[in-house]
């Protein structure tokens, strides 16, 4: 057994989890740069779809294990070992500028690696309607991923997707038809849903958002937030 | 010193020839010996590894002799605890032997040239050497580690981008509670009970395993490909990681 960590879990442990669609795209490494994100944050949060990942990845080794091999080139272990044993300058940069906050954090890191800052440093984006919104900057594969601040007691108006959006709580909690949402909790919302989620009283909803089509508003001020999800 | 290393498909004392090209004509038998000379000073010991028992040779007292599946996670393990360990090129010799040529043709199967998955495979290796150190056998097995390189490597390649991934240091992270049963991955039983599953698995899932996991391909790609519905990949996906959970269940409780 490993140590148990001495700290206190730093949130709920989330009840609304990760597909196992997504899950298995996540380790075979087939999803877009933003849903990738997405998963990352939820695992960050979420200590049993982190177990579940690790089964994802299990699998990928036992397929890699049993695949047929295609021989390397001849000379190809010298090669490795004479590269592996030169001074390591040539690593990439993995995803450098991570601004570590020392006592505790708002975003998991994977987030704040994007925005370069934790949640009290984001420039939020009025949208009218209570709501926010502070896209992810830096992805680089045209995926989009935003995140949404909800006024606290207010709801978003309603709308309908014509892709599907993933959403996930990271402060506050709303609540919609499929039930209530708190930190860590994921929602996946297709083209049926056409659905109005209420951030709770007392604090802010922000929610991280990952759309692979526009989504559609449907109330009265649908026209404006139809222009700012255009992406 | 003199070492004496067979394993799996390469025989570093009597070959130069690591390309592993062996492999393709003839697979291996399943045991083969790992052999140690007692005077290179890097004896194994059995570090309580039930199934792994010194073989006297004929001819070679006080010369401890291992014999060892080259298949199976814990040889694996065994090979990078010696790299971690004393830097030991004979037995990443034997792990390039086993992992080269696979990571090679997952990156063929996932798309590249075989110039380019050559080159990437090498890539790979060469980080299988530096971060040998890392790795954390209560984690995951060794497959699964370097599964998780070339996938990356393969994602920074062909896509372009740092594959977002969580941080352990992190602290946001939620932690597992203190019940997490992780001994499991410490015995290779998951990697083992994955394995099993994978063997049982109607060839139809097996397939769509396999298509999901080389392919770089999203389901709906896969479907348009296979001309099955889109409904058809992921339910058999479904089932197929259903029947994986359901073993590991076995473990857990």
């Amino acid at each position: 057994m490993s140590v148990v960590s001495a700290r206190e879990p730093v949130g709920p442990i989330p009840q609304h989890h990760l597909s196992d669609d997504l899950l298995t795209a996540y380790a075979a490494g087939s999803l877009d740069e933003a849903s990738s994100l997405f998963v990352a944050s939820h695992l960050t949060l979420c200590p049993e779809c982190r177990r579940r990942a690790a089964m994802m990845d299990e699998v990928g080794g036992v397929l890699l294990d049993d695949i047929a091999p295609v021989a390397m080139s001849a000379g190809a272990l010298s090669a490795v070992l004479s590269r592996a044993e030169a001074p390591a300058n040539d690593e990439p940069a993995s995803m450098a500028g991570s601004r570590q906050t020392v006592f505790g954090a708002d975003l998991p890191a994977p987030m704040r690696r994007y925005y370069g800052c934790d949640l009290d440093g984001i420039a939020w984006q009025r949208q009218g309607g209570g709501v926010s919104v502070a896209t992810v900057p830096g992805i680089g594969d045209g995926s989009h991923a935003f995140m949404l601040k909800v006024e606290a007691g207010r709801a978003v108006p309603q709308h309908t997707h014509r892709g599907n959006e993933l959403v996930m709580v990271l402060k506050g909690a709303y609540s919609d038809a499929a039930g209530r949402f708190g930190r860590g909790d994921v929602e996946l919302a297709d083209g049926d849903v056409d659905h109005q989620p209420k951030a709770e009283k007392g604090e802010d909803c922000i929610c991280l958002a990952v759309t692979d089509a526009p989504l559609k508003f449907t109330g009265s001020l649908g026209w404006l937030l139809n222009v700012f999800v255009k992406m | 010193m003199r070492l004496l290393i067979q394993m799996g498909i390469i025989d570093v004392s009597s070959s130069m020839d690591y390309s592993g090209a062996t492999a393709v004509a003839e697979p291996p038998p399943r045991n083969r010996v790992l052999s140690t000379e007692c005077d290179s000073g890097l004896a194994v010991e059995k570090n309580g590894h039930k199934n792994r028992r010194p073989v006297r040779r004929p001819g070679k007292e006080m010369c401890r002799t291992i014999v060892l599946d080259a298949a199976t996670p814990d040889d694996h393990k065994e090979l990078m605890r010696r790299i971690a360990a004393a830097q030991d090129k004979a037995a990443f010799a034997a792990l390039f032997g086993h992992f080269g040529p696979r990571v090679k043709a997952y990156l063929m199967r996932s798309g590249s040239t075989p110039e380019s998955a050559e080159e990437l495979a090498q890539e790979a290796m060469v980080m299988v050497w530096r971060k040998a150190e890392s790795f954390d056998p209560a984690q995951a097995s060794v497959s699964t580690w370097i599964f998780t390189i070339a996938r990356n490597k393969r994602i920074d390649a062909y896509r372009r981008m740092n594959r977002p991934d969580l941080d352990e240091n992190d602290p946001a992270l939620v932690p597992d509670g203190p019940t997490a049963p992780d001994t499991a991955y410490a015995e290779g039983q998951v990697s083992t009970a994955i394995r099993e599953a994978v063997a049982t698995l109607p060839d139809e899932q097996a397939e769509m395993l396999k298509k999901a996991f080389f392919e770089d391909k999203a389901h709906s790609e896969i479907a348009a490909e296979t001309g099955l519905p889109l409904g058809t990949v992921k339910s058999r996906l479904r089932l197929a990681i259903g029947r994986m959970r359901k073993q590991l269940k076995e473990f857990e409780e």
